[in-house]
């Protein structure tokens, strides 16, 4: 079967966390626009669907930003692709923004889950 | 921004790999190859999209737009012919003056000169600005340890047999060094050898290449040849590059060695050329004049001189060179920067209210998707399209006003000014106006930016915007206004005083009736006219053939023509008197008897010269007024005697006649104490030809040198010219006009722009105001009403620009004081009459605008909206 739920089910990604995500699935090895592509879809249990051109061009923006480098090579399947990998500043950038999420997330759930507010839940 | 980047191919070909690879994927999760194929493209969306998304990102696309900017900057600038013109030719004047004036800045004051370090060239005098006797030359150079070599120039001229008869050349006397101590070295032949500038040396000339290219046809072979100077041969040793101007000698043709003193020479007093001194390694400038000084107050000391207070002067060459232009091309650079500012604050006030009428167009681009980054582009490029025609058109205003510039000054002067010759666009010039067309394209770029700030985009569609940024913008283009106006009132003040400075040094009194006088100096070979009988009969038959030409009322002889320097003087004493060597200094004249009457100099007491005094009779003399008073105060000064002592032989002068002032001294110095002793009593080989006729004066000049001729065509006839022209064309006369008809060029172009400006501001202020006189008008307003609105908003501006102006132009006037005669830095009629002009060119400004809102119709303006 392919493997996709309802469309409906999928949430829209926040502004910057692609970024985020492409460096995480890049810390542990290279891979080309459409395995990161596939290994977002799969390792959030297919909440997340990523627009290939925005992929593309954050991709495009990493390059350029020099915290990923990509060099044409050949996948396990015999095709020629672009492999992408993280730079020593994409690493340190990940773990930057990785501690940056995580304060986030903790904060959003503090207010969310706690607070005044939960009282009268 | 340039960084190789992926080529759209390569993308395009990475798209194909993850559809290929999905489809992979795809296919060993199950599905058919022909649909996972088919699903794999529906997955990744339109890859066309992604390609375009891609492209917009990359530099080609940044390329495209700067063209499409571009083309469209010009299709708006076509659409507006009016505004394109009006911008183009202000920002072509004003550039076009900035970089022209900034090209003689350049040519003067950057440009080194053309020697070996310049600027370890020094000036070396007995005092500053007073030359240096030979003897003291010779002393300060065996006994200076500040300079490599230390050497002296005098100047001089010649008689040069041609074959057509004698020419007068202009020559340089200099000591054997000269040019090694400039670093220049001839390019044919050799430089003076060691010895030939000692007492008994060879008759040697070193060419200039003028002389070398205009008398000698160029020729290699002229080294070695003869020529015949004043009735000597002088042999032809070497030929000076192109490239040698030396400024104090103007044009000498012909260089040669001091090696035969006359008699004044050897006198320590005799003051006859300038040193010229190549510092040592480490030693600086005032070092070098701390010993010169103290040397020269030892020889003082030991040879007993008194008289003139002298304090050695060493000043860098340079300085010596371009000192007198200096605050002319800074007052001048300054004025063109000032206008160039004026300038660009106009255009981008004409952008700005154009800008205005694009807020719609803006607004609709900016909500079709156009990012406020892509907007602020198109405006740098209009910015930058202006910037660079106008820029280009500056470069031809330039050029013209390069040559315009230098025609204006005279050649005499010109010769002094070699600097002149290197003015013109080069590289520097170049560079300088590349910078004021980024500078300029900046502002204009700018302007509208601030007024068009993105955020009220949304307003802008709306049309009916009253917000705060417009009030934002009234503050500013006010602000900018009474700038414009301050800076005009500045410029106008300062092209006024130095307009009246001119007009007052035009009709300082001459003592004499200028006009109608023609006059020619005469060289007289000593080998032909050798006695004093000679000579005298000589001037005798100069005088009676010139008088007897058509037209002439009287003709005269003179050492020195009026109104040019105090140059010649002499050391007097009063016979009879105490003398402790204190130094009277007065201008010494040689005269005919009817030179004084031919000029139409009044008598005051006693008489003028007869053809009776000569050589036979005892020293006369004639003294003017200011001589009188100076030496005989309260006493009648005829039969009184004066004694000179000039080159240790004094001689004695019975004082006969006082005369009114002529002016021998430049127009803008103090009358000078002037003795007149009689030609005939002297007995010159050099005079000029002073006469009155009834007609023209210059139509007169031809047939005053044939006639010249026919008396002997050995006589060498030069600088024939009207004493008008003369005084029009004597360093004061030409400063003082230059500066007023350059800054009065500047005020009038100030004026115009500011009073644009003013008509800018307001215009638009009436424009935005519509609706609000409107109301008023609604509500009852008279129309008078309504104009003293709008007036009043003139006037306000017109007061605010004027009152900085005017306290601004107090501090350029004192600035610019050396160049104001007569006239006082804050002359109060002169502060008046500009604010009089400014007033009533501004009220015109406001005239219309305001015309035009009185004409509002209160139904139409309310219904606008």
């Amino acid at each position: 079967m392919p493997s996709q739920n309802d469309p409906d089910d999928r949430i829209a990604l926040l502004q910057g966390t692609l970024d985020l995500l492409i460096l995480k699935i890049l810390v542990l090895g290279s891979r080309h626009g459409q395995g990161i592509a596939r290994s977002i879809l799969r390792q959030s249990e297919e909440a997340f669907f990523v627009d290939h051109g925005s992929l593309y061009l954050a991709l495009q923006r990493l390059e350029d930003k020099k915290w990923i480098s990509a060099k044409w090579g050949v996948s396990e399947n015999n095709r020629k692709a672009r492999f992408y990998s993280l730079t020593a500043k994409g690493r340190q950038k990940l773990l930057e923004k990785t501690n940056e999420w995580q304060r986030l997330t903790r904060a959003m759930g503090l207010i969310l889950s706690g607070g005044p507010g939960s009282e009268e839940v | 921004m340039f960084r190789r980047r992926r080529s759209v191919d390569d993308f395009a070909e990475e798209i194909k790999s993850h559809i290929e690879l999905e489809a992979d994927d795809l296919e060993s999760e199950g599905l058919s190859e022909e649909e996972a194929r088919r699903r794999a493209k529906v997955e990744f969306g339109n890859a066309q999209t992604a390609r375009e998304r891609f492209y917009l990102k990359s530099r080609i696309v940044w390329f495209d737009n700067l063209l499409r900017d571009i083309k469209f900057a010009v299709r708006q600038l076509a659409r507006k012919p009016g505004f394109a013109c009006v911008a183009f030719l202000v920002l072509a004047l004003g550039m076009g003056t900035s970089v022209g004036i900034f090209a003689f800045v350049d040519a003067a004051l950057l440009e080194p000169l053309p020697y070996a370090n310049p600027d370890r060239i020094m000036w070396v005098s007995e005092s500053p600005g007073w030359p240096l006797s030979y003897p003291d030359f010779l002393d300060w150079q065996a006994l200076n340890k500040s300079f490599s070599s230390l050497d002296i120039f005098t100047g001089s001229g010649y008689l040069l047999r041609t074959s057509t008869g004698a020419a007068p050349v202009n020559g340089e006397r200099v000591s054997g060094g000269f040019f090694r101590t400039l670093g220049v070295q001839p390019i044919l032949g050799r430089d003076f050898n060691p010895g030939e500038d000692r007492p008994g040396g060879p008759n040697v000339t070193l060419l200039s290449y003028g002389a070398w290219v205009h008398r000698f046809g160029a020729e290699r072979g002229v080294v070695g040849r003869t020529v015949d100077l004043d009735n000597q041969p002088y042999t032809i040793i070497g030929v000076l590059p192109q490239s040698f101007t030396f400024a104090l000698s103007g044009n000498a043709e012909f260089w040669v060695p001091i090696n035969r003193l006359s008699r004044h020479e050897h006198s320590r007093t005799f003051y006859t050329g300038f040193g010229i001194g190549r510092l040592r390694d480490g030693v600086t400038v005032q070092s070098a004049q701390s010993e010169i000084r103290a040397i020269s107050q030892r020889l003082q000391r030991q040879y007993a001189i008194t008289g003139r207070d002298l304090k050695a002067g060493v000043a860098p060459f340079s300085e010596v060179v371009v000192g007198d232009v200096r605050p002319i091309l800074l007052t001048l650079l300054s004025a063109a920067g000032l206008l160039l500012l004026i300038t660009c604050v106009n255009v981008s006030s004409l952008v700005l209210v154009r800008a205005e009428s694009r807020r719609r167009e803006i607004a609709v681009r900016s909500a079709l998707g156009a990012t406020p980054a892509r907007l602020v582009r198109q405006f740098v490029t209009e910015g930058l399209v202006l910037a660079v025609f106008g820029g280009g058109a500056g470069i031809l205003v330039a050029a013209a006003l390069m040559r315009l510039l230098a025609r204006l000054v005279p050649k005499d002067m010109a010769a002094g000014m070699p600097f002149l010759g290197s003015v013109g666009l080069n590289a520097h010039t170049a560079g300088f106006a590349a910078a004021v067309a980024l500078l300029a394209a900046l502002l204009l770029a700018v302007t509208p930016m601030l007024r068009l700030s993105f955020q009220q985009v949304r307003a802008g569609l709306s049309d009916g915007d009253r917000g705060a940024a417009s009030r934002l913008w009234s503050r500013l283009g006010a602000n900018l206004v009474v700038f414009e106006l301050a800076v005009a009132v500045m410029l106008l003040a300062g092209a006024g005083l130095l307009g009246r400075s001119f007009y007052r040094l035009l009709h300082v009194p001459l003592g004499f009736d200028a006009s109608h006088i023609a006059t020619a100096e005469v060289a007289v070979p000593g080998s032909i006219y050798a006695t004093s009988e000679e000579i005298t009969e000589l001037y005798r038959e100069v005088v009676r053939r010139a008088t007897s030409l058509p037209g002439v009322e009287s003709a005269g002889l003179t050492s020195r023509l009026p109104v040019q320097c105090d140059c010649n003087t002499d050391g007097i004493r009063i016979v009879g008197r105490p003398y402790h060597g204190e130094h009277n200094e007065v201008d010494e004249r040689h005269i005919s008897a009817n030179y004084l009457p031919a000029l139409k100099a009044a008598l005051i007491r006693g008489r003028f010269f007869t053809e009776a005094d000569d050589a036979s009779r005892p020293g006369v003399a004639v003294i003017n007024q200011t001589l009188a008073r100076k030496y005989f105060p309260g006493q009648d000064p005829i039969g009184q005697s004066i004694a000179n002592d000039e080159g240790g032989r004094p001689s004695v002068w019975q004082i006969v006649g006082v005369v009114n002032d002529v002016r021998e001294g430049p127009l803008d110095a103090d009358i000078t104490p002037t003795e007149y002793f009689p030609l005939n009593q002297i007995g010159e080989h050099s005079f000029t030809l002073v006469v009155r006729t009834s007609q023209e004066a210059s139509a007169l000049l031809p047939e005053l040198v044939s006639t010249l001729h026919q008396i002997n065509s050995n006589l060498g006839v030069s600088n024939e010219s009207t004493v008008i022209e003369k005084i029009d064309t004597t360093e004061a006369a030409v400063l003082h006009r230059f500066s007023a008809w350059l800054v009065g060029g500047f005020a009038a172009m100030a004026l115009i722009l500011g009073v644009v400006g003013l008509y800018g501001v307001i215009s638009y202020s009436v424009g935005q105001r519509t609706r609000e006189i409107g109301v008023r008008m609604a509500l009852g307003a008279e129309r008078g009403s309504i104009y003293s609105l709008v007036i009043r908003q003139a006037v306000w501006l017109t007061l605010a620009g004027l009152s900085i102006g005017l306290l601004c132009s107090l501090g350029t006037s004192m600035l610019m004081r050396s160049l104001l005669f007569g006239v006082q830095a804050w002359d109060a009629a002169t502060f008046v009459c500009v604010s009089v002009l400014l007033g009533l060119a501004s009220l015109s400004a406001s005239f219309l605008p305001a015309r035009r809102a009185a004409s509002v119709n209160p139904v139409e303006a309310l219904r606008a909206e």
